[in-house]
């Protein structure tokens, strides 16, 4: 089934023409790993999937984008951003406990019974692998987490609100190999309810849990295909010259 | 040769820095020194809870409890005008406005900083005042609240510059961390921007009232100058400013009247310094 399907989709910034003319589906229940050079538009694109882009001035777009046959442009941006979930490069927990961190979201829209609340909040820190590590100390401030547990919180804080897609802006890049393999862990298990878009540097990373892999250079979609077919027999040279990295 | 210069240079700049101190010191001694022998002739408490203020009656009594009072007055009513409107403002400039508005309400608040306080005192008697007799049914519209709009106005430019510098660094990936997770803008700010540029806010409050207190050309112009314990923020009063001001020309060197507004300046000289250490915790505490 098609979660995203994405048609002649253009972005500028200003003269920046960070887009071009790509075209793709993302399918439900899957990992798709976007990989690229620095400003091949991967972080636009995937900024493009929840309109976070919107937030800068100089931004506009032409073709269409398509959210389970809905198009974004004519959805509320805060349904669609609970809709389509973000993790951001680096945690960035509120100052807030642990609790208010996960709470905080579904507080806002609307949840306020506090034993509804619990539940899903110990849902959530479930899902993201976390609960084990917290779950006698909800009320201490989230900064004391370690970055690892920051990243798993903050996906918590995302899982809490029940997003059908969730996009993983480099979710590793400031993480030990011990804090990024749980990360890993937890979106693996997380495909059989969600779809993931995972944007990464780390082209290892994109081969360990991608089941589609895309490859983009400067602005262009080079090629999308499933990540076994791209790490052994890509159709493109670009894309083979990346990933054994020889550029990029 | 570049040695000596690197020597001398350096020892300059030290000189001018012990300098700036040093005269500081030196004015708060000389304060000192001439505030403190009015407690030759009247208790520090006294003085302070004092409710009269007659310096040059025979015998003189010096109470400052009422220009305590009339200038904590002032101040507070220009604080509840003043921050509510300057912050809400911040928000607005830092936040909601477009580019294009926000130069021009920066470069406006910056002009709204360069009026002197004795145009604006000027400003104030020949329009705020009849405006607050006639609103009211005053017998006079020199009162504490025309001090405290006219106040206000001075507090807002240095709240609203202040405020906004705080709330601009607060890092945009805070922002968007909360619009990610459906906030609406409003949300984001309320509960993310707001609460995360806080002390940096603190800050610009405590400096607007720090700027209040110590303003004196346009309270003494359109407060009325009454040394009386104000009962409401609707009569006439007289702040520790104002006083020291409107009478120092006119005291005899050496006199107890002449003491006692040196003390007057001590008394103003620790509050402004209490609410700067204030002000300073809270931007540390930032970073």
């Amino acid at each position: 089934m098609v979660k995203f399907s994405i048609r002649a989709l253009n972005i500028w910034f200003d003269a920046v023409h960070a887009l071009k003319n790509v075209t793709m589906d993302i399918t439900a229940n899957e990992v798709l790993s976007i990989i690229g050079p620095a400003n091949s538009g991967k972080t636009a694109f995937l900024r493009m999937l929840n309109r976070l882009n919107e937030l800068s001035e100089n931004f506009r777009m032409s073709g269409e984008v398509k959210l389970s046959r809905g198009n974004i442009k004519d959805m509320d941006t805060e349904l669609l951003r609970k809709r389509v979930g973000m993790v951001f490069a680096l945690p960035l927990p509120l100052p807030l406990s642990i609790f208010g961190n996960v709470a905080y979201g579904i507080k806002m829209h609307g949840i306020k019974n506090e034993k509804r609340q619990r539940e899903i909040i110990k849902q959530a820190l479930k899902q993201a692998y976390l609960w084990e590590e917290v779950k006698d100390r909800l009320d201490e401030s989230a900064f004391k987490l370690s970055g690892g547990q920051q990243q798993r919180l903050c996906i918590a804080r995302t899982l809490a609100l029940k997003p059908d897609v969730i996009l993983f802006d480099e979710p590793c890049s400031g993480l030990d190999p011990i804090s990024t393999a749980k990360v890993e862990e937890a979106m693996l298990r997380l495909k059989t309810d969600y779809t993931i878009v995972l944007v990464t540097n780390n082209v290892k990373q994109a081969a360990r849990v991608g089941d589609k892999t895309a490859f983009f250079l400067s602005g262009e979609l080079v090629e999308i295909d499933k990540t076994d077919k791209i790490f052994t027999t890509p159709t493109d040279k670009r894309t083979d010259g990346y990933i054994r990295g020889k550029f990029g | 040769m570049r040695k000596f210069r690197e020597f001398f240079i350096e020892k300059l700049i030290l000189i001018c820095g012990l300098a700036a101190i040093f005269f500081v010191v030196l004015i708060f001694l000389f304060l000192l020194k001439e505030g403190l022998s009015v407690f030759g002739t009247v208790s520090p408490l006294k003085f302070l809870l004092g409710k009269s203020w007659y310096p040059i009656s025979e015998p003189a009594q010096l109470g400052i409890l009422p220009l305590i009072l009339g200038s904590l007055l002032v101040t507070l009513g220009a604080a509840a005008i003043s921050i509510p409107i300057g912050v809400a403002c911040a928000v607005y400039i830092a936040e909601i406005a477009p580019l294009k508005i926000k130069e021009v309400l920066k470069s406006g608040i910056e002009l709204l900083a360069a009026i002197p306080s004795v145009v604006l005192g000027f400003i104030g008697m020949v329009t705020l005042v009849p405006w607050v007799k006639s609103m009211f049914h005053l017998p006079t519209g020199l009162t504490a609240l025309s001090g405290s709009i006219m106040l206000a106005f001075m507090a807002m430019p240095t709240i609203v510059s202040i405020a906004e510098d705080a709330l601009y660094s607060v890092p945009k990936s805070y922002k968007e961390g909360a619009l990610a997770l459906g906030a609406t803008h409003w949300q984001a700010i309320y509960r993310v921007i707001l609460p995360a540029a806080s002390s940096g806010i603190l800050a610009a409050v405590m400096l607007g009232i720090g700027r209040v207190i110590g303003e004196t050309m346009a309270v003494m112009m359109i407060t009325g100058n009454a040394a009386v314990i104000p009962q409401s923020i609707l009569v006439p009063i007289r702040t520790l400013t104002a006083t020291i001001a409107a009478e120092m020309g006119e005291a005899v060197v050496g006199s107890e009247h002449y003491f006692a507004l040196f003390a007057v300046g001590i008394v103003l000289f620790v509050m402004s310094f209490a609410i700067n250490v204030t002000a300073d915790l809270f931007l540390h505490k930032k970073k």
